[in-house]
């Protein structure tokens, strides 16, 4: 580099001045390609509400719909194993669901506005992947004292009938519940709250 | 001088020197080939480098074909492949070349990587060698991940599911983070094609400027060799190494043997076996992705099981993560990690040789055990060998400064 007749102060300046302007212009520059990345309008438009018709639905009987990609599951829980779910509760990680994602009116017990039913996000909440339905009350390879509930394949996450969390497995809260309201009795609108609450 | 072939060598050798004024073709071919001088004593293991750079170039070859007839939307993908392994000429070829590909590739890597911890490769004075080299083997796991991804199977949707879902531990920034992956509030046709064009051109180009990084490292310094000391130290009167040889023709010719080797086995797995009885291509990825249901038994292709194991090991999702995440990242802290007093396994202590080689047992173990199903006893067995995985590193670095060796040759020995 020439160091003849130089002004080093004023080199300094220039160099940091330029570098510093065209680090900015590349942050700003960068602002739309990674902005490109977040979910399209199209994406977002897709998170429309579902209506889900359970009046065929059977007592032991899951069926599952997706909405915003999720896959929701309906489950109609018998009387015998509502009544089993406070045997579980020493075994939970969160039985009050206080650190879980539920809407007020799942804040119980049954994480349902009408206990028959639970409406819940299938997802896993370690790793998203969907759990099995194991609804029988009997011995299981992981667990002999069963009591129904919900069985991850991926990692072994283990969830009572009412997706709540078992301790001493990867997932670190209850399955979620989504917002939700009835219609009527026999029909539920998914992704809508209940009037009165938001 | 004036007989027609002399001319025609003469003619020859004038437009060397019109295209070396202009371009330094000679002088490259001499400093990386015919002038660039090796160990003579590479044994085995020398081999993998130059497989790992052929496999690399056969996946992009074979890439850019399958590129011609897969079609990157969620409604097509699947179909296009099958519509290349079946209605394609050759196209079940050119597919198969590049899945085993993948996989001959890893363990290609994975051996390289190993040499490196026998031989003492990694230590100063190639430290920056060895981090450009993880960082090649971080672009080749996104690479593959990616790459799997695209066939569209339930293998494809759920893992991908699984492993953009581990982004989501992060406390605080873990959802939105997901969703910026995704491109979409779960997998989808978003996130399909931009892993396809991330897998296509991203990727492969940050590979190519890495590899001639690792190559430009590795010419710098020069090889290291099994007895892991300079061959610079001792030099005949024209300053070349007295224990080296050019890489041309030495190890040209010695590496097209390996070559032959590596592309006879490749032929055979790729026309008997191309599943590999699922380790390869699952089972699972010859059904459809389908958003409502998880396979039952879900696991990555065989290259990340090692690092599963440790995920799955956890009961804890952000220490799960967090250790998986470490297990990888350690490797590039190896070369200040081991600190003997020599580099090469062939004059170091038996506790060297024994950590070595519980660690490549921990690593085959977590291996199978994570394509396991999962019992308590299996879960057990990978806590085991996760602990004996980190204990290598941490026990290497606090012992190896006092570690006992054997006397270390001035020259090369057989």
């Amino acid at each position: 580099m020439s160091t003849e007749g130089v002004n080093n102060g004023r080199r300094r300046f220039l160099i940091a001045t330029t570098s510093a302007v065209g680090a900015t212009g590349v942050g700003f520059a960068s602002v739309p390609f990674i902005k490109s990345w977040m979910p399209s309008a199209k994406a977002q438009a897709g998170g429309a509400p579902v209506t889900v018709n359970i009046d065929a639905l059977e007592v032991g009987q899951l069926l599952k719909v997706q909405w915003r990609g999720q896959t929701i599951g309906i489950l109609r829980r018998s009387e015998e194993s509502l009544a089993l779910l406070p045997e579980v509760d020493d075994q939970l990680r969160d039985p009050d669901s206080l650190e879980s994602e539920q809407p007020q009116f799942a804040k119980n017990e049954a994480r349902a506005s009408r206990p028959e039913f639970l409406v819940v996000n299938m997802h896993c909440t370690h790793l998203g992947c969907v759990p099995q339905l194991l609804p029988e009350v009997r011995p299981e390879p992981f667990d002999e004292n069963w009591k129904g509930g919900f069985f991850c394949p991926c990692h072994k996450s283990r969830f009572d009938m009412s997706g709540r969390v078992y301790r001493g497995v990867p997932a670190p809260k209850n399955l979620r519940i989504p917002q939700y309201s009835y219609i009527t009795d026999q029909t539920l609108l998914i992704g809508v709250a209940p009037a009165g609450e938001a | 001088m004036d007989k027609p072939a002399s001319t025609l060598t003469r003619k020859a050798g004038e437009l060397m020197n019109w295209v070396d004024e202009r371009l330094p073709v000679t002088q490259f071919y001499n400093d990386h080939l015919a002038k660039y001088y090796a160990p003579k004593n590479f044994n085995f293991w020398y081999y993998m480098g130059s497989l790992a750079l052929l496999a690399l170039v056969m996946q992009i070859v074979t890439g850019i074909f399958l590129t011609m007839n897969y079609k990157p939307s969620a409604d097509m993908a699947f179909a296009s492949v099958e519509f290349i392994m079946r209605d394609v000429d050759f196209g079940w070829l050119i597919r198969y070349m590049h899945s085993t590909g993948a996989s001959l590739l890893f363990i290609v890597v994975y051996l390289h990587m190993f040499r490196a911890l026998l031989y003492g490769s990694h230590r100063k004075p190639r430290e920056l060698l060895w981090v450009i080299g993880v960082f090649i083997y971080l672009a080749l796991m996104a690479e593959a991940f990616m790459g799997y991804v695209l066939p569209w199977g339930q293998m494809s949707y759920w893992g991908a599911q699984v492993i953009i879902n581990l982004f989501g531990a992060i406390p605080g920034i873990g959802e939105p983070l997901t969703e910026w992956i995704r491109g979409d509030y779960f997998i989808s046709d978003a996130t399909l094609n931009r892993f396809f064009a991330l897998h296509v051109i991203a990727i492969p180009l940050a590979l190519l400027v890495l590899v001639v990084l690792h190559l430009a490292a590795l010419h710098q310094t020069g090889s290291n060799n099994p007895d892991g000391i300079e061959i610079k130290k001792f030099k005949d009167d024209k300053g070349i190494p007295l224990d080296g040889i050019p890489f041309h023709p030495y190890y040209t010719v010695k590496d097209i043997f390996g070559v032959s080797m590596f592309l006879l086995i490749m032929a055979f797995i790729i026309f008997f076996w191309p599943e590999a009885g699922g380790m390869f291509l699952e089972p699972d990825n010859f059904v459809p992705a389908d958003p409502l249901v998880t396979p039952i038994h879900i696991k990555p292709v065989w290259y990340f099981t090692p690092f599963y194991a440790i995920l799955k090991a956890v009961p804890d999702k952000l220490i799960g993560v967090l250790l998986m995440g470490a297990s990888v990242l350690i490797l590039f802290f190896v070369p200040w990690i081991d600190r003997a007093p020599v580099k090469s396994i062939r004059y170091r202590g038996l506790q060297y040789k024994v950590m070595l080689g519980l660690f490549a047992v921990a690593f085959i173990r977590l291996g199978m055990l994570g394509m396991a199903e999962g019992t308590p006893n299996q879960t057990i067995e990978m806590r085991v060998w996760t602990f004996v995985y980190f204990a290598f590193f941490i026990l290497l670095f606090f012992l190896s400064p006092k570690e006992k060796t054997k006397p270390v040759p001035q020259r090369v020995t057989h």
